[in-house]
């Protein structure tokens, strides 16, 4: 696997932010829309962008198995926002039908901030990163409303909701990194890539 | 958590965040939650809210005005996926009125009947969000300045003709690619030649795009021509009238999806356009008269 790029899901959403940001880590990074694509990559970001239409869109077009397989078979991937309740086991309040591709044993709670006038911006201490903290910005975002036994938690805001957790390769965050210029949760996935691809 | 100093709601990162994460989708407008539930089943990324789509207003002339409230509030709870409504250019009380309800986005629009024939919303006292339409450069850079956080191509709403659509987004697309073309020393003049507030105009010749997300509008009626204005160049696609005035909107919805998504893709477009049944009648923009263009209507 080694030389081999890092996908990042394209069916909608912002993904080409995404990409930016693993290219200036200098990776060769390829947008994954077909089960084809997927197959080439050693890692995947599940972008930001509207959870229903990615599921159905990657249900559509035979994507949905190939990604539960890989993710399954250890492909680190990390997920922001939609892409962490992609990632997420169980959904709350998803669209009639919602469905997700699983890996991380937990609960996530769709817009549970509410609308777009309560979407925000904050400081969060991430332990794993120590200082400063990471400026997460949070847009009809989700929360870890469960977390089973084999997650972990990596940041929660000061009233104890759960915003980033971690199972083995798997990586989720309920903000945007890709907004910021603070990029050391993609910097743990990638650093997971390189791991995984060289292990 | 709120008691964080730095805690902010309605910042420009956080309201032109929110069409960072509608790219690559399609934007439906609705007129009741039957068909706000119609466009979330097909994929939609958003829903507009409004009492009549734009091929109605169209027909049935008469001053439109943002929808009513209650309406509203019925496809806010039909479906979960982010929900716009219109305000008139101008009506800086509609639009606290739709602030007050909470929808995500506030289109400032030029299908509705102006309010002020001088001056657009001042966007940046607002929580919400607002997208404005532009049918160039200049037009986008005069609305990111009074705080649109997205801006829409106009085309020619409610004709199913994509003729406008493409001149305007090949337009002000086309007017970026020349701007980055110019020496620093040149921006001046382009930004007096623009209309536009020079900060804007110099940002954009060095980054090469704009500021804030570029959907595109007004005569969508197919899943190729959707996939055209992504070709082109386009963030997203908004579909008015070319949904619901079309034989089988359910699946016109969806196809229109999938072609935005593989926008690069013929098969699947040539796919996705089968047994779609009729699409909307639709009007050629050359057929009406200038005074009944909305595009003309916002400066």
């Amino acid at each position: 696997m080694a030389g081999s790029p890092v996908g990042v899901l394209a069916l909608q959403g912002d993904y080409r932010e995404h990409a930016a940001v693993l290219e200036s880590f200098g990776a060769d990074v390829v947008t994954v829309r077909r089960p084809e694509e997927l197959a080439r990559v050693s890692g995947l970001v599940i972008p930001g962008g509207e959870s229903s239409v990615m599921d159905k869109l990657s249900r559509m077009f035979g994507l949905a198995d190939p990604l539960k397989q890989a993710i399954a078979a250890g492909l680190p991937v990390y997920g922001t926002c939609a892409g962490l309740i992609m990632l997420a086991d169980r959904i709350i309040d998803g669209i009639g039908g919602q469905q997700s591709l699983g890996g991380l044993d937990i609960a996530v709670r769709r817009n549970a901030f509410g609308r777009q006038r309560d979407s925000f911006e904050v400081e969060v201490e991430v332990p794993e990163f120590g200082e400063p903290a990471v400026h997460a910005v949070f847009i009809r975002a989700p929360v870890v409303e469960e977390v089973g036994e084999r997650a972990s938690v990596l940041a929660a805001l000061d009233d104890g909701r759960v915003i980033a957790v971690e199972q083995g390769n798997l990586l989720g965050t309920s903000f945007h990194p890709e907004m910021t210029e603070d990029y050391r949760f993609h910097r743990r996935f990638y650093d997971r890539v390189l791991a995984t691809r060289f292990a | 958590m709120t008691d964080t100093p730095s805690f902010s709601v309605g910042s420009d990162r956080v309201k032109r965040g929110l069409a960072e994460m509608l790219k690559g989708g399609v934007i439906m407008d609705v007129v009741n939650a039957d068909q706000a539930r119609i466009a979330e089943d097909a994929g939609a990324v958003a829903v507009m809210a409004l009492e009549r789509v734009p091929a109605d207003i169209r027909s049935q002339g008469g001053v439109a005005r943002t929808s009513d409230p209650d309406l509203i509030e019925g496809i806010q709870k039909a479906v979960s996926i982010p929900v716009m409504a219109k305000a008139r250019i101008g009506h800086f009380v509609e639009a606290q009125m739709l602030q007050a309800l909470d929808v995500d986005y506030i289109d400032e629009s030029e299908v509705l009947s102006p309010a002020d024939y001088v001056n657009h919303i001042d966007k940046w006292n607002f929580t919400i969000p607002f997208v404005c339409g532009a049918t160039n450069l200049g037009e986008a850079l005069r609305r990111i300045n009074e705080g649109a956080a997205m801006i829409r191509s106009k085309g020619e709403a409610g004709t199913g003709d994509v003729s406008e659509a493409t001149k305007h987004i090949r337009k002000i697309l086309g007017e970026v690619r020349a701007l980055t073309a110019l020496a620093p020393d040149e921006l001046y003049v382009a930004a007096k030649e623009l209309q536009a507030p020079y900060a804007l105009v110099a940002e954009i010749a060095s980054t090469g795009k704009l500021p804030v997300v570029l959907f595109t509008a007004g005569g969508v009626a197919t899943p190729a021509d959707a996939a055209m204005m992504m070709q082109l160049g386009a963030d997203g696609v908004f579909v008015g009238s070319g949904v619901f005035k079309s034989g089988d909107p359910a699946k016109r919805a969806a196809a229109i999806v999938k072609a935005t998504t593989f926008y690069d893709d013929p098969q699947v477009i040539l796919d996705a356009s089968r047994g779609l049944g009729e699409a909307m009648v639709g009007i050629n923009v050359s057929d009406i008269p200038a005074p009944h263009r909305l595009a003309d209507r916002g400066w």
